[in-house]
């Protein structure tokens, strides 16, 4: 069979799935996986630029998520009074010395090597100058902003501007952050991106539930105003309700699935520019280069390409997607919840779904971003309704029916482990195959 | 001088008796991602999900002894099934070995395909561990708590400050002790030992001089499931079990290694020692101890903490990433490679 028979096949038989789903449980609930499904699309796209592109494993797509949904609350929660005046000013102070600290540190630190052992100690001494500085002025800013309606805001708030814009934020962030930690991981052994990428990721994490005045912590940043109209208005309209009628459903079911199809709209269309750019970058000139570096490094630096520069580019552009992906995530659950990040599932599921769609082909790691949350979802009615058949012959009563039944969720863990290492070891080359060029 | 005593007992109940019973831990779990890092050359992910079913099969097995009335009286009765549990874990990993990475030895498949891999198996793992026992949080410890208690120490030494030894802590340091002690005696005094350096050091001259590397990567993954239980066992006892903790364990668990120099079984230890001493030293409320070092005047009105304790993760990431910019191959490199 042709390739691209194929890929039309399996994408028409996603649909099918979905399709089933939208009549089996509801066109709602098959609307919400879809809109799940593309954003995990746009992340699995951004890990396959780096691994597919080349060949970077990086396990932090969780943090880079998480700093894209930061984006969604910076740019878009409402103001809070008086918290600027409370303690902007601090907060930019400590963090202006915190870069000052790490420019300076970083600059001493290259001019001195010629004292030896010395430079350490100076380095030393002047990034825990700075600290101590960033930490006195950032303290009592903190508890300032902290102190302002701590039941509803007790952070410094948002911009207010429209929650679009966060996408393009979260983007920068997440490149930012990749930066830093290209900067200090790329160029050594592969295993080390791995981690420091996990470390960092981890870190973002912590400073997310951890940092009240900047996103509330754990008490989460809710009501993040949208991008589309809300149901309760589209209802109250008579001309809407005219509009259900004439389509013979009631007002409420039709308002809330015509929202979530604007949000599958706007999804779309930034799948479709993601996907669209990087099949061009893949089909450029930089494409067969990055290609040329994943496939034979050593080849390419004699060619004269600057491979770790090079790497440090794509890791930041796969970053950036993930990054975007987050912030929309966040436009659409319309809060951000630090708590929600978890690594199995914004980490190590994406590279589930990059590896089992086709390492290395964009329509693949799309394939795969739906495939895979679709069965992430679906495992778990799946799961229990397996586990009842088998324990139906089981007395009612029986502690070990209880337990299977209560463990029954964590069946999608062992089906996705198990799903992996099956495709890695039979089909290492995924449901839609790299295209030899 | 009664201030300075109480100021270093102060530093020795929050930092250094801590400090070696979570080192001892770390460092074990940094020596079985060492070892399968150096024979098998990747970086083993799921190292943390086999420290959390070691722990669990230890813990299973110390209920039902305590279901038969068996005990160790003041010491933890898990310490009676560590054995038991590490028997489990090995036969695990000898399976995962056998169905999973045999292949990849077979096709001489790169590392970073291993380590994918590794998250293969640690999906797989965290959802046994969670099948079995779920995920909520659990007490692994019995017997007696304390060795010493810290009001035992003030009326003994008239201190203000009292310093406590929990068991597990010691129990901890022991058995980090007796289980280092066994694997140095097996890589350098025995022969089987001394072809898993060999293999490790030197691939293509080992099996130049006949070493069976399946055998070597076979004692690996049985000494990485031991070091792996023991090290989740004792981390159970001195905190709780609780299976997602042993994931964010795998960041200092790595540091360690790197800090040690991957590969390199001594540099594992004197990692986690480092990782685990920074993390307490730059978390601790120094408050106290300033108050007691200095005239009353000068107290401080902070806590005097450089971190929050909720930062400990970034700690050991700083470190790390300090190694990886000064000197990548680890602090205590022996190899260049």
């Amino acid at each position: 069979m042709i390739q691209s028979q194929r890929t039309i096949m399996l994408f028409v038989g996603m649909a099918t799935l979905l399709a089933l789903v939208g009549i089996g449980q509801g066109w709602d609930v098959a609307l919400l996986l879809v809109n799940m499904c593309i954003i995990s699309a746009i992340m699995a796209l951004g890990v396959n630029i780096q691994w597919g592109y080349a060949g970077l494993f990086s396990i932090g797509s969780m943090g880079f998520a998480a700093l894209g949904g930061l984006a969604g609350v910076i740019i878009s929660a409402k103001p809070v009074p008086g918290a600027w005046q409370a303690g902007g000013l601090g907060v930019i102070g400590g963090l202006l010395s915190a870069l000052i600290t790490i420019v300076l540190g970083i600059f001493v630190w290259r001019r001195l090597a010629h004292l030896g052992r010395w430079r350490y100690w100076i380095t030393g001494v002047i990034v825990l100058a700075g600290f101590i500085i960033m930490r006195s002025l950032m303290g009592p800013a903190i508890t300032a902003i902290e102190k302002i309606d701590p039941a509803a805001a007790g952070y410094l708030g948002g911009m207010g501007l429209p929650i679009l814009l966060s996408w393009a934020v979260g983007g920068i962030f997440a490149a930012a952050a990749a930066w830093v930690v290209g900067k200090v991981s790329l160029g050594l052994r592969a295993d080390y991106l791995a981690i420091a990428t996990l470390g960092i990721s981890e870190i973002i994490i912590f400073i997310l539930k951890f940092e009240n005045w900047l996103t509330r912590g754990v008490k989460n940043v809710t009501g993040l105003p949208r991008p589309v109209p809300y149901e309760v208005d589209m209802i109250a309209s008579p001309a809407f309700q005219g509009f259900a009628t004439a389509i013979g459903t009631n007002a409420i079911a039709a308002a809330s699935i015509i929202v979530k199809l604007c949000y599958a709209g706007l999804f779309s269309a930034v799948l479709v520019l993601v996907l669209y750019l990087s099949e061009v970058a893949l089909r450029s000139p930089w494409g067969r280069m990055m290609r040329a570096i994943r496939d034979n490094e050593t080849a390419a630096a004699a060619m004269g390409k600057n491979v770790t520069a090079r790497h440090l580019q794509v890791f930041i552009l796969g970053s950036a997607v993930v990054g975007i992906a987050g912030a929309m995530l966040t436009t659409l659950d319309g809060q951000f919840t630090p708590t929600s990040y978890q690594p199995l599932r914004f980490t190590f599921l994406i590279w589930v779904m990059v590896i089992i769609g086709g390492s290395g082909n964009n329509l693949g790691a799309v394939l795969g971003g739906f495939v895979i949350w679709f069965f992430w979802i679906e495992a778990e009615p799946v799961g229990l309704w397996l586990i009842e058949l088998i324990t139906s012959g089981m007395a009612q009563n029986s502690p070990l029916r209880a337990h299977l039944l209560d463990s029954a969720a964590y069946m999608r863990l062992l089906t996705m482990g198990l799903l992996l290492l099956l495709v890695l070891r039979f089909a290492p080359r995924g449901l839609i195959p790299e295209v030899k060029r | 001088m009664a201030d300075v005593l109480n100021a270093l007992v102060l530093i020795a109940n929050f930092i250094i008796v801590p400090g070696f019973a979570y080192g001892s831990q770390l460092a074990l779990g940094a020596l079985g991602v060492t070892l399968v890092f150096g024979v098998l050359r990747f970086s083993n992910i799921a190292h943390g999900e086999t420290m959390a079913l070691g722990a669990m099969f230890t813990m299973l097995i110390s209920w039902w002894l305590q279901s038969m009335g068996i005990g160790l009286g003041p010491l933890p009765t898990a310490l009676l099934a560590l054995p038991f549990g590490i028997a489990a874990s090995m036969c695990l990993c000898l399976i995962t070995d056998r169905a999973v990475y045999r292949y990849y030895r077979r096709v001489k498949a790169s590392p970073v395909i291993y380590i994918i891999v590794s998250v293969g198996v640690m999906f797989i793992y965290n959802g046994l561990v969670r099948f079995i026992v779920g995920p909520a949080d659990r007490v692994m410890v019995d017997g007696q708590r304390f060795i010493m208690k810290a009001k035992d120490f003030k009326t003994a030494t008239g201190l203000d400050e009292g310093l406590a030894i929990k068991t597990s802590q010691a129990v901890s340091v022991v058995c980090a002790v007796i289980a280092v002690a066994m694997l140095f005696w097996f890589l350098n005094r025995t022969r089987t030992g001394k072809s898993m350096r060999a293999y490790s050091n030197n691939e293509d001259l080992a099996l130049l001089s006949g070493i069976n590397p399946e055998r070597v990567v076979l004692i690996t993954w049985l000494l990485a499931a031991a070091l792996a239980t023991v090290a989740g066992t004792l981390y159970g006892i001195d905190k709780s079990f609780q299976p997602f903790v042993y994931m964010q364990l795998l960041l200092p668990i790595f540091a360690a290694a790197i800090v040690g120099g991957f590969g390199n079984p001594l540099g594992a230890i004197a990692g986690g020692f480092v990782i685990a001493f920074s993390e307490l030293v730059v978390t601790f409320a120094y408050k106290r101890v300033v108050a007691y070092l200095l005239p009353e005047s000068l107290e401080p009105a902070g806590l005097v903490q450089l971190l929050s304790t909720d930062y400990k993760i970034a700690v050991s990431f700083t470190i790390l990433v300090i190694v990886l910019l000064i000197k990548p191959t680890g602090l205590f490199a022996q190899r260049t490679t």
